[in-house]
C-alpha cells in the first residue's frame, strides 16, 4: 500500500508517541498538583487606608450617601466579599475567580482583601489583555478593518502592554492620536489605519471617522452628530465645530512607509454652499488650551489631554466606571455634557473621580482601586430578609449594584474557569490556552456578541439558554472526567458531600452554598438513586452553571 | 463615514433617558403615529404574512444575473437569455430562474450610500444606515414584533447558515434576533437534551433551588421584566419538544422535490425555509455567501449561479405549489452590486449605485421589471424617480405585510424612530 512507503519507521513513531505521552502527562500531572503553586503578588498592606486615598473614596461615598437621602432611598447593605472579588474579576479580566484564588484572598486579613485581589489582577497578564480588548471597541469598533494595513490583534496587544506597564492614560492617547509609521512595527498606528476606507477614491486616513473616534472615546462628546448640519436644536455644536476637528488630521496620509504627515489639508463641502473650502484646525471648545506650535496631531494630542480639559478623564473615569458596574456612570458611555446644570447634574462621584485621576496623572490602576474601593460598588444587588428588595429606582441612583447581563466572552470564559481548580492565565500550559480559545471562539458566536454597544441592559435569548442547557462547552466541562475537570477533581478530592457542595459552589458561583441549597445538594448526593455520584455531580454543576445567578454580574 | 443623525433627538434624549432607561424593556411602546399617508393605497388583498430573505453575501454582479447587458464592454462574455416574461432577460447563468420570471419583480435601479460589507449588509437588512448610537431591526424583528404569536413553540425568526452579520432585534432587543441555525441536517442546534427525561427533570429541579436562593430580596418581576433568564428556560424547555420542531427537517421532503433544489447546503436551506414559513415562522433568512468577486468575478458567478438558480426557482415553483407564495415574500439581494467595469484581476468591486434585487410573492407584481441601467453601467443618480433607495424597498414591503410602517417606537437612548422612513413604491405592488 502507498501509506506504507511514505510512513516513518516504527522506532520513530514510538518516539514520536513516547514525547506526546511525556508532554501530556507533565500536563496532566502540572494541572493536577497544583496546591499551592499561586504567587503572591507585591501588594503593600494598608497603603490603601492613608488619607491620600481615603479621602477620594470618602467624597464619593457622601455624595452617594447624600443622594439617597435627598431620594429617600435606602441602600443596600455590602454584598458579601466574594461577590465583590466576582465582580472585579469580570470586569477586569473576563472570568470568575478559581477555586485556589478564593482560598488565596480569604487567607488575607479582612479589610485587606479586596485591595489585595486588585494587587493580584493588576499583576495578571490577563488583565491588561481583557481590558485593552475592551477598551478596543471604543478605539476601533469590533469590525475586521481594512484588509493588509490594519492589525487589530497587534493593536490590542501593544495596548494591553501599555496598561500592563500602568502607563499613564494621557500618554497612550496622545500616542494613538500622533500615531506614525507602519501598523506592524507601530501597533497604535492602526488606530489612524482602521479608518481607510479601500473603496474610496480618496485614498487615506479617515479624518471624519477618527474626530468621531477622538470625541467619542478620548472626550465623551458626540460632535459627530452635526457632520451634516448645525444642531438646530441644541445650540452646542455647530457643523463646523465638527470639521474644524477632523481637520487636525488632514495631513496624515498613507504612504508606503506607513501614516506620514504628507497629505493634503482637509477640506470640506458645508451645507448650502457650492464648494469645497479649506478648514482651519480649531478645536471645539476651550481653545486657549490648543499649543500654538507643533504638527497638527501633535497639537490635538496635547489639547484633548492637557489637565485642565475636563471632559478628557471624566470620559475615562465613566468608561472604567461601566467595565467595572456593567454599565456607566452617565449614559450612554460616550455622551457626557461638557457642563453640568441645575436640571442636569453630574451624577454623584463623577466630579470627584476626575479630579482624583487627573491629580494623580491618569493613573488607571488607582483610578480602578478608589472604585472598588467606594460603598456604591461594594453594595448588594439585593436587600436584606424582612427590606422590600431594590426598585428601578435604586437601580437609577445606584442605591443598589444593578444586574449586568455576562458578556458572551465572560461566560464562556467563567464556564471554562469553573471547570479549573487553579486561575486558567495567560501562563498556563499551552494545551489549555489552546482549548479555552478554540471552544471559547465557538461559544462565543453562538452566544451572541453585541459588538460595541455593550452597555445597554439586554435580556437573555432563548439560543443562549439552549447553548447552555445542551451545548457542547458545558456538556464537556461538566462530564466525569479527572483530568480536565473540576466537577470530578472535587468529588474525588474532598472529605466528605458538605465540602463537596461547598466546593463546588465556590468554583462556580464563587459563594458558599445556603443553609437550603447546602441540604439540598448534600441530600441528593447520598440518597440512592438511579444516577451515580459522578452523574449527579455533573448535575450539580450543571445546575449552577445554567442559573440566573451565572450568567448575570450580580 | 457619515453618521445619519436626526437631530429632533438631541434635546429630549438625556431627559427621556433618566425617566425611561431604568425600565428595563419598558421603553418599546409606540408614541407617535405619522401623519401624511392619505395618498397611499390600502393593500387590496389579504397582507402577505412571512417574508423568506435569500441573502446573497458578499454582493452579486447585477450583470451576471439579474441585469445583464450582452455585448457590451461591462458585459464581459456574459450573455443575456430569454425569460417567461417576453422581452425580459437575464444573465445566462440562470435558467431555470428564468422560467419562473413570470413571478418575479426585479429592481434594476437600487442605489445606496454603503460600499463596505458591513454597512451596506446593516443597510440592506435594516433599511437603515449603520448609527452609532443605536442598532436598527432588521426587517424580520420587525415583522415579529408587530405581530406576536403565542402560538409558537419554535423562534418566527430564524437565520439559516448565518454569514457574518446575521438578521438582529436591534434596539427591539435581543430576543429578536434571528435563530441561528448552523447546518441543514434537519436539526438546529443544541435543541437535543443531553440527558434523559428524567433526569433532566432532577437538574431543573436542582436549578429550581438555586433560582430561589437569588430570587431571594430581589424584585419579583426580575425575571419577567429585566433578566428573562427563566422566562426563555421556559421557551427553549417547550422548543426542544415541539413537534413544530420537525419544519427543520428537509428528509421529509420527497426526494424529487428536495432534488429540485439542488444538493446544496443552500438549496436546503431554502426547502427548510418554505417548511419553516409553512409552519408559522415570520421570516427566514437564507444565506449564500462567496459573491464577493474583486478577482476573476465571471467564473466565481459560474459557480455561484449554479447554487442559486435551482434554489431561487425551485423555492419559487413550491411556493407556488403549497400555496404559500400569496402569504409569503420572497427577497434575493446582497449588500451591494458589482462595477461595471472589469478589474485588472478579472474581478468587479463594490458598486452600490445601480444594483438589482428581486422579489416575489407577497402582494408584489409577478413578471415586472422596475428601473434599468445604462448600457455603458454610469452610475444611477439617487435623485432620478426611477432609482429606489434601500429604504423604499423595506417600507414596500413593510406595507405588503400590513405593518404601519411610519409608526415609531421609542428606542433606548429615548429617540423616536419609524419603523421604516422610505417610500412605498406602489408600482411594484399588484
Amino acid at each position: 500500500m502507498p501509506s506504507e512507503k511514505i510512513a516513518p519507521p516504527l522506532w520513530q513513531r514510538n518516539l514520536l508517541f513516547a514525547v506526546a505521552c511525556v508532554v501530556g502527562a507533565s500536563a496532566v500531572v502540572s494541572n493536577l498538583l497544583t496546591s499551592d503553586t499561586m504567587s503572591a503578588p507585591k501588594h503593600q498592606a494598608g497603603r490603601y487606608e492613608k488619607p491620600s486615598f481615603r479621602m477620594a473614596v470618602d467624597w464619593v461615598d457622601e455624595e452617594f450617601a447624600a443622594d439617597w437621602k435627598k431620594a429617600k432611598l435606602e441602600p443596600a447593605p455590602p454584598a458579601d466579599e466574594l461577590t465583590q472579588i466576582r465582580r472585579l474579576s469580570l470586569g477586569l479580566t473576563g472570568t470568575i475567580p478559581s477555586l485556589q484564588e478564593i482560598r488565596a484572598v480569604e487567607a488575607q486579613p479582612e479589610g485587606e482583601r479586596i485591595q489585595w485581589w486588585l494587587s493580584h489582577l493588576f499583576a495578571d497578564r490577563r488583565t491588561s489583555e481583557y481590558l485593552a480588548e475592551r477598551f478596543a471597541r471604543a478605539y476601533v469598533g469590533v469590525e475586521n478593518g481594512p484588509f493588509l494595513i490594519y492589525r487589530r490583534r497587534r493593536f490590542v496587544s501593544w495596548l494591553a502592554d501599555e496598561f500592563e506597564a500602568n502607563r499613564p492614560y494621557d500618554e497612550i492617547v496622545r500616542s494613538l492620536i500622533t500615531a506614525e509609521g507602519l501598523w506592524t512595527n507601530n501597533p497604535e498606528v492602526n488606530f489612524v489605519t482602521v479608518t481607510v476606507d479601500q473603496n474610496e477614491e480618496k485614498k487615506g486616513p479617515d479624518e471624519v471617522k477618527l474626530a468621531a473616534r477622538v470625541t467619542r472615546a478620548f472626550l465623551g462628546v458626540r460632535i459627530d452628530c452635526v457632520q451634516c448640519h448645525d444642531d438646530y436644536l441644541g445650540d452646542e455644536w455647530l457643523q463646523k465645530d465638527f470639521h474644524q476637528l477632523a481637520s487636525f488630521f488632514g495631513e496624515a496620509d498613507l504612504a508606503i512607509s506607513g501614516i506620514r504627515e504628507t497629505g493634503n489639508p482637509y477640506e470640506f463641502e458645508y451645507r448650502r454652499q457650492r464648494e469645497m473650502v479649506k478648514v482651519p484646525t480649531i478645536v471645539p471648545f476651550q481653545p486657549e488650551l490648543l499649543p500654538e506650535r507643533g504638527r497638527p496631531r501633535h497639537r490635538l494630542g496635547r489639547w484633548v489631554t492637557h489637565k485642565e480639559n475636563r471632559a478628557f478623564a471624566r470620559a475615562t473615569v465613566n468608561r472604567v466606571w461601566a467595565l467595572m458596574f456593567g454599565r456607566p456612570l452617565v449614559e450612554p458611555v460616550d455622551e457626557i455634557p461638557l457642563k453640568d446644570s441645575l436640571e442636569n447634574p453630574y451624577p454623584p462621584g463623577l466630579e470627584i473621580l476626575t479630579d482624583d485621576f487627573i491629580i494623580n496623572n491618569f493613573n488607571l490602576q488607582r483610578l480602578i482601586r478608589v472604585i472598588a474601593a467606594t460603598r456604591v460598588f461594594g453594595l448588594d444587588s439585593k436587600m436584606p430578609v424582612g427590606h422590600a428588595p431594590p426598585t428601578l429606582e435604586h437601580d437609577e441612583h445606584r442605591a443598589a449594584f444593578t444586574l449586568s447581563r455576562l458578556r458572551p466572552e465572560q461566560v464562556a470564559g467563567s464556564i471554562i474557569q469553573s471547570a479549573s481548580l487553579t486561575a486558567i492565565d495567560a501562563d498556563s500550559h499551552i494545551i489549555f490556552q489552546l482549548n479555552r480559545s478554540i471552544q471559547q471562539g465557538d461559544f462565543i458566536k453562538r452566544y451572541g456578541d453585541i459588538g460595541e454597544d455593550e452597555f445597554y441592559i439586554q435580556g437573555g435569548t432563548i439560543p443562549q439558554r439552549l447553548l447552555m442547557m445542551n451545548g457542547t462547552l458545558v456538556h464537556e466541562r461538566i462530564k466525569n472526567d479527572l483530568v480536565t475537570n473540576a466537577a470530578s477533581r472535587i468529588l474525588a478530592t474532598a472529605s466528605n458531600d458538605t465540602k463537596v457542595v461547598e466546593a463546588t459552589y465556590l468554583a462556580v458561583l464563587s459563594r458558599r452554598p445556603s443553609e437550603a441549597e447546602a441540604k439540598y445538594f448534600v441530600d441528593a448526593l447520598s440518597q440512592k438513586s438511579f444516577l451515580s455520584r459522578k452523574a449527579k455531580q455533573a448535575d450539580l454543576y450543571w445546575a449552577l452553571i445554567n442559573s440566573t445567578e451565572f450568567s448575570w454580574n450580580h | 463615514m457619515n453618521y445619519p443623525c436626526n437631530s429632533a433627538s438631541h434635546i429630549t434624549r438625556r431627559t427621556l433617558l433618566q425617566t425611561a432607561g431604568f425600565g428595563g424593556l419598558a421603553w418599546l411602546t409606540p408614541v407617535a403615529h405619522l401623519l401624511g399617508r392619505a395618498q397611499e393605497k390600502a393593500p387590496t388583498h389579504a397582507p402577505a404574512k412571512s417574508i423568506i430573505m435569500l441573502w446573497m453575501a458578499g454582493g452579486p454582479s447585477q450583470l451576471e444575473t439579474f441585469d445583464p447587458h450582452e455585448g457590451k464592454k461591462i458585459a464581459g462574455d456574459t450573455r443575456a437569455i430569454d425569460t417567461s416574461v417576453k422581452g425580459v432577460k437575464l444573465a445566462h447563468g440562470l435558467p431555470r430562474v428564468a422560467k419562473v420570471m413570470d413571478e418575479l419583480t426585479l429592481v434594476r435601479s437600487m442605489v445606496s450610500k454603503e460600499g463596505d460589507h458591513e454597512r451596506a449588509a446593516y443597510n440592506v437588512k435594516t433599511g437603515y444606515r449603520p448609527d452609532p448610537t443605536l442598532v436598527h431591526p432588521s426587517i424580520g424583528a420587525v415583522l415579529c414584533h408587530e405581530f406576536p404569536d403565542a402560538k409558537m413553540d419554535i423562534p418566527r425568526h430564524i437565520s439559516i447558515l448565518p454569514g457574518q452579520w446575521p438578521a438582529r432585534g436591534g434596539y427591539l432587543g435581543a430576543q429578536y434576533d434571528a435563530f441561528k441555525v448552523y447546518n441543514t441536517n434537519g436539526r438546529a442546534g443544541n435543541i437535543t437534551a443531553r440527558v434523559q427525561p428524567k433526569r433532566l427533570d432532577n437538574r431543573l429541579a436542582a436549578l429550581e433551588v438555586v433560582e430561589q436562593s437569588f430570587a431571594r430580596g430581589r424584585r419579583p418581576d426580575l425575571d419577567t421584566k429585566t433578566t428573562l433568564h427563566n422566562t426563555t428556560i421556559q421557551k427553549a424547555l417547550r422548543m426542544m419538544s415541539s413537534e413544530q420542531l420537525s419544519a427543520f427537517d428537509v428528509n421529509q421532503a420527497p426526494a424529487k422535490t428536495r432534488a429540485a433544489f439542488g444538493d446544496t447546503q443552500f438549496g436546503r436551506g431554502c426547502l427548510a425555509a418554505i417548511q419553516l414559513i409553512g409552519a408559522g415562522v415570520r421570516c427566514v433568512e437564507v444565506t449564500l455567501s462567496g459573491w464577493d468577486t474583486h478577482a476573476n468575478n465571471h467564473e466565481a458567478h459560474v459557480t455561484q449561479n449554479a447554487i442559486l438558480d435551482p434554489a431561487l426557482a425551485a423555492l419559487i415553483r413550491e411556493l407556488r405549489t403549497r400555496k404559500l407564495l400569496d402569504q409569503t415574500i420572497v427577497i434575493c439581494a446582497g449588500e451591494f452590486g458589482r462595477t461595471p467595469k472589469i478589474n485588472p484581476a478579472d474581478g468587479r468591486d463594490h458598486w452600490p449605485t445601480g444594483f438589482s434585487i428581486a422579489l416575489a410573492g407577497g402582494g408584489f407584481r409577478a413578471g415586472h421589471v422596475h428601473g434599468a441601467t445604462a448600457a455603458d453601467g454610469a452610475k444611477l443618480d439617487p435623485l432620478d424617480k426611477d432609482s429606489i433607495h434601500v429604504a423604499d424597498i423595506h417600507t414596500t414591503v413593510q406595507h405588503a405585510l400590513g405593518i404601519e410602517y411610519a409608526k415609531e417606537l421609542m428606542t433606548p437612548i429615548g429617540r423616536p424612530m419609524a419603523l421604516s422612513d422610505g417610500r412605498v413604491i406602489q408600482t411594484l405592488l399588484k
